[in-house]
């Protein structure tokens, strides 16, 4: 992000609003996707987007490339509108999300949208496709590095544990793990839906390097994937402490807007409070 | 026009108040399978489980050991597909009094996507030995398998449909395990359906009847144990079976009917279905056009298959 006379940070936070614009806006209308789970990850996407993975969206399948692997599938407006806004597909593709026959799933579909690393939406599964992915960077000696974001809710699936295991047996360093820690699942709070702390000592009971931060400042998430490239022989998790529908006040840190999309009116408000500040 | 899972809801509840060995297992989804309205009414009976489906499975094992009657409730692709092996080895194997609620069945996932769609649940739970299938067909039809799949021993899946569908039995139907039912009388061919297939499959039959074609229709709400006999009398009755199911064509009802047929009466047969692809995002409507579910493609498939068969 070099934008001449324009500060990157300001012009990341920009980014971050238009996105969350978007995934509003597409849920409504579509009148169906996660809007909460959406939101709380903008700013760790927009960040990794625009100021972290090497891409080039001319080239969405270029074996060199970095990868996300969005585990958390459910968030895939979030995905979908930073890719678009990144350049992989045009911004009129935004407008068909959900509806018959459209490249944008309500999960995303690796085969339909250019820039999607891989299919998910049935949870639990993203972290070892990530490190199969990482693996064969290492055995071809590319040096792709490879983030996969995590709901905090997901990390109840015993495989996120199979493969944080293995993660770290095989010393995987170009991988990092992102969890959207916004303390938030489908039915309720996860402390209450069944509990995951402690959890960066679980990580390093796991021989993680682990990093946390607040997944809203676009300075911490930066300094955090920076910091990550740096630790050599394990792997890093990045702890983020968010908030579930961050942005739109109505949402915010409520359960029922896990699933739920907003009425036209709904939209309207949450808009225009992203447009106030 | 009733929600079917909110019959299983009320359903649940209503049976957790008459037997007080019922509980109920979910896997975060209790909002959208109407477990929690069971959690709401006997929170000591009801357990949350996280997002954890496999393990949610073995926990049932370990509460059916010790004489309860768990309904372990998720959506149908992951009790199936997430948590396979530990239904087999730790539930069917032993034989264990496990109830498995698959909800979100077949393309109708709420838009979704493939996913959330369990076009091959059915198929894997054939292949278990000892586990009950049963797909309702209706509200009421739902409301009276919730009782009498907790009174039978053993292993049951039962699937779950999402939306609301049209009413077609009354109070006097008695849903019984292994049992289907003629809803429509004819003779020139044989629709055997389930689930809300079943609803279709009545309106395929009206379109057929106004082009003088007499199709009768049959509810096959168990899938596992088959009705048999249902069967062969009704190739012997019309000659001409198709099977309609919100399921992939491999696997499921078209294949279980094809077994009897072939062993018992070789016949005329289709099987309306899921073709041999993954479903996306889209309405119910929209998705049955698309894959072919919809009353009238399973009117043409009859048409087509009665000039076959001539
Ligand atoms: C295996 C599996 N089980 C259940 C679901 C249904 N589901 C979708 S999102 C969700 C809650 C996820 O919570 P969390 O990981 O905290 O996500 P976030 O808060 O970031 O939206 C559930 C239970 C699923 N998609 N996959
Ligand atoms: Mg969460």
């Amino acid at each position: 992000m070099k934008l001449q006379g324009v500060d990157p940070i300001w012009a990341l936070e920009q980014r971050a609003k238009a996105v969350r614009k978007h995934v509003l806006t597409m849920i409504s209308h579509a009148q169906v996707g996660h809007p909460g789970g959406s939101l709380s990850c903008v700013d760790l996407l927009v960040a990794l987007y625009f100021a972290v993975l090497r891409i080039d969206p001319r080239q969405p399948s270029c074996l060199e490339r970095d990868q996300l692997i969005l585990s958390k599938g459910h968030a895939a407006t979030a995905l979908y509108a930073t890719l678009a806004e990144r350049g992989f597909f045009p911004l009129e593709w935004l407008a068909t999300f959900g509806k018959i026959n459209s490249a944008l799933q309500v999960h995303p579909d690796r085969n339909k949208v250019p820039g999607v690393d891989a299919s998910t939406g049935a949870l639990g599964q993203g972290l070892s496709i990530g490190l199969g992915v990482s693996l064969a960077a290492s055995l071809d000696q590319r040096d792709s590095r490879i983030f996969v974001l995590l709901g905090d809710g997901e990390l109840q699936e015993g495989q996120i544990w199979e493969a944080a295991m293995a993660c770290s047996h095989y010393k995987v360093d170009n991988l990092v793990a992102i969890v959207d820690l916004n303390q938030v699942q489908l039915t309720g709070p996860v402390s209450t839906v069944m509990g995951i702390q402690p959890l960066p000592s679980k990580f390093k009971s796991f021989g993680w390097n682990v990093l946390e931060i607040d997944g809203h400042q676009f300075p911490q998430i930066l300094e955090a994937t920076g910091a990550a490239k740096s630790c050599r022989g394990k792997p890093t998790v990045i702890i983020a402490r968010t908030v579930k529908g961050k942005g739109c006040s109505f949402m915010e840190n409520k359960s029922e807007w896990h699933g739920r999309a907003p009425t036209s009116d709904e939209l309207c408000q949450a808009l225009a409070e992203l447009d106030r500040d | 026009m009733t929600a079917i899972r909110d019959a299983f809801g009320k359903a649940l509840v209503e049976l957790g108040g008459k037997n007080d060995q019922v509980v109920v297992l979910d896997a975060d989804l209790g909002s959208s399978t109407r477990a929690d309205l069971f959690a709401k009414t006997f929170p000591e009976r009801f357990f949350q489980m996280g997002i954890a489906e496999q393990n949610m499975m073995g926990v049932a094992a370990g509460l059916a050991l010790s004489g309860k009657i768990p309904f372990v409730t998720s959506f149908a692709t992951f009790v199936t597909k997430r948590a396979c092996d530990q239904v087999a080895i730790s539930i069917a194997y032993p034989n264990l009094n496990v109830k498995i609620i698959g909800a979100y069945t077949g393309l109708f996932s709420g838009h979704t996507g493939a996913t959330h769609q369990a076009i091959e649940d059915i198929s894997i739970m054939r292949g278990i030995p000892n586990i009950v299938i049963i797909d309702p067909a209706d509200a009421e039809e739902m409301r009276q398998a919730v009782p009498v799949i907790a009174d039978y021993r053993g292993p049951v899946y039962l699937r779950e449909t999402r939306d609301e569908w049209p009413d077609i039995f009354g109070a006097d139907y008695q849903f019984a395990i292994g049992k289907s039912t003629t809803i429509i009388e004819g003779q020139d061919a044989s629709i055997i359906a389930c689930g809300v297939m079943t609803s279709e499959s009545i309106r395929a039959a009206a379109m057929l009847a106004k082009q003088g074609i007499k199709a009768q229709v049959i509810n096959m709400s168990t899938i596992k144990p088959i009705d048999r006999q249902a069967i062969v009398t009704a190739a012997q009755q019309t000659g001409i079976i198709i099977t309609a199911e919100n399921h992939s064509i491999f696997g499921g009802l078209g294949s279980a009917v094809a077994e009897v047929l072939v062993e018992e009466l070789p016949c005329w047969m289709r099987r309306v279905g899921i073709p041999d692809v993954f479903g996306e995002s889209g309405s119910n409507q929209e998705l049955m056009e698309k894959y072919g579910l919809s009353a009238k493609h399973i009117a043409e498939v009859v048409m087509h298959t009665i000039k076959k068969g001539r």
